[in-house]
């Protein structure tokens, strides 16, 4: 069964804004990640700022801002896609704090997401993650995704 | 993965549930809706109820009621009640192949032990899809279907 922790008071979530990731931001984005895969990216983070911050055409990196307490994140662009398709809105991020979850947090942060990509012209959003994880597959199916027209493959580089 | 008659039965009847919190269902009701055997659908439904996922309501009419968490409540979790889904590791599969290879000769072994690795394949796009859908999502398609 999905393991998911209760959500938190509706009172809490009534403040919620989703906006821009500002370099403020950036130490409780690493937090959240850092406490949901267990590895603490702060390199990693400070690049996807640099390349996904602001107000960029195409790429977005947004937090979910509970007056000063950054709950979530979401990372994504539109990407020009690979063998003929059209552009697509792409997520290649998303967290939320576990105090959170199923408190709509994720919820929020795919729409304003989605929002973006939409006003870029696109009508599709794809992700791609591993098939044992479980919680982020079944938050994506909640929000109606179904399993796209493509198939993942890779091999080992001998 | 082909799923047997008794897990599509538990599905479909999960969901029947799922669909109507709170609501006292009989197996008769659900046995009509779906065209299936009602003394068939009985004996699905205790198995749901051992598993504490419906509830055997008392009372005139009897029934049972969903007593499950939709949100929690995968697919998969209800599959797993009637299927034995724990494919071989990849070394037993070998060890028992080594066998077969001494018994069908090492041509045919080789064909028959590289298809069953795309099998295996699917199989575990198949159980993952599973694990990912909670009846809420579930339900959510159903009614996403019924209004396009």
């Amino acid at each position: 069964m999905i393991s998911l922790k209760k959500p938190p008071a509706q009172a809490a979530r009534a403040q919620l804004r989703v906006r821009g990731a500002q370099a403020a931001d950036l130490e409780q984005v690493i937090d959240i990640d850092a406490g949901i895969t267990g590895l603490r990216k702060a390199p990693y983070w400070a690049e996807i700022l640099r390349r996904y911050g602001g107000a960029r055409q195409q790429r977005f990196f947004l937090v979910a801002d509970s007056g000063g307490r950054i709950d979530g994140y979401v990372v994504g662009d539109v990407r020009d896609w690979e063998f003929g398709s059209p552009p697509c809105g792409w997520v290649f991020g998303i967290g939320v704090r576990p105090d959170t979850r199923l408190g709509g947090v994720a919820t929020q942060l795919l729409d304003a997401i989605c929002d973006g990509f939409r006003r870029l012209g696109v009508d599709k959003v794809r992700t791609l993650l591993a098939r044992d994880n479980h919680l982020i597959l079944s938050f994506f199916r909640s929000q109606g995704m179904m399993a796209a027209t493509f198939i993942p493959l890779e091999k080992d580089l001998d | 993965m082909k799923l047997q008659k008794n897990t599509v039965l538990a599905l479909y009847s999960v969901l029947e549930f799922a669909g109507r919190p709170g609501a006292q269902l009989s197996a008769a009701e659900i046995a009509g809706k779906y065209r299936m055997s009602p003394h068939h659908l009985a004996k699905v439904l205790r198995a749901l109820g051992r598993a504490g996922l419906v509830r055997a309501a008392r009372g005139a009419g009897g029934g049972y009621r969903f007593a499950g968490n939709p949100r929690r409540v995968t697919l998969m979790d209800v599959i797993e009640l009637f299927e034995n889904i724990s494919a071989p590791k990849s070394g037993a599969g070998r060890r028992t192949a080594r066998r077969a290879k001494a018994e069908v000769g090492a041509a045919a072994f080789e064909v028959e032990d590289a298809f069953g690795v795309v099998l295996a394949e699917i199989d575990e796009i198949a159980k993952a899809t599973f694990r990912s859908i909670t009846l809420e999502t579930m339900l959510k398609l159903v009614e996403r279907r019924r209004r396009s």
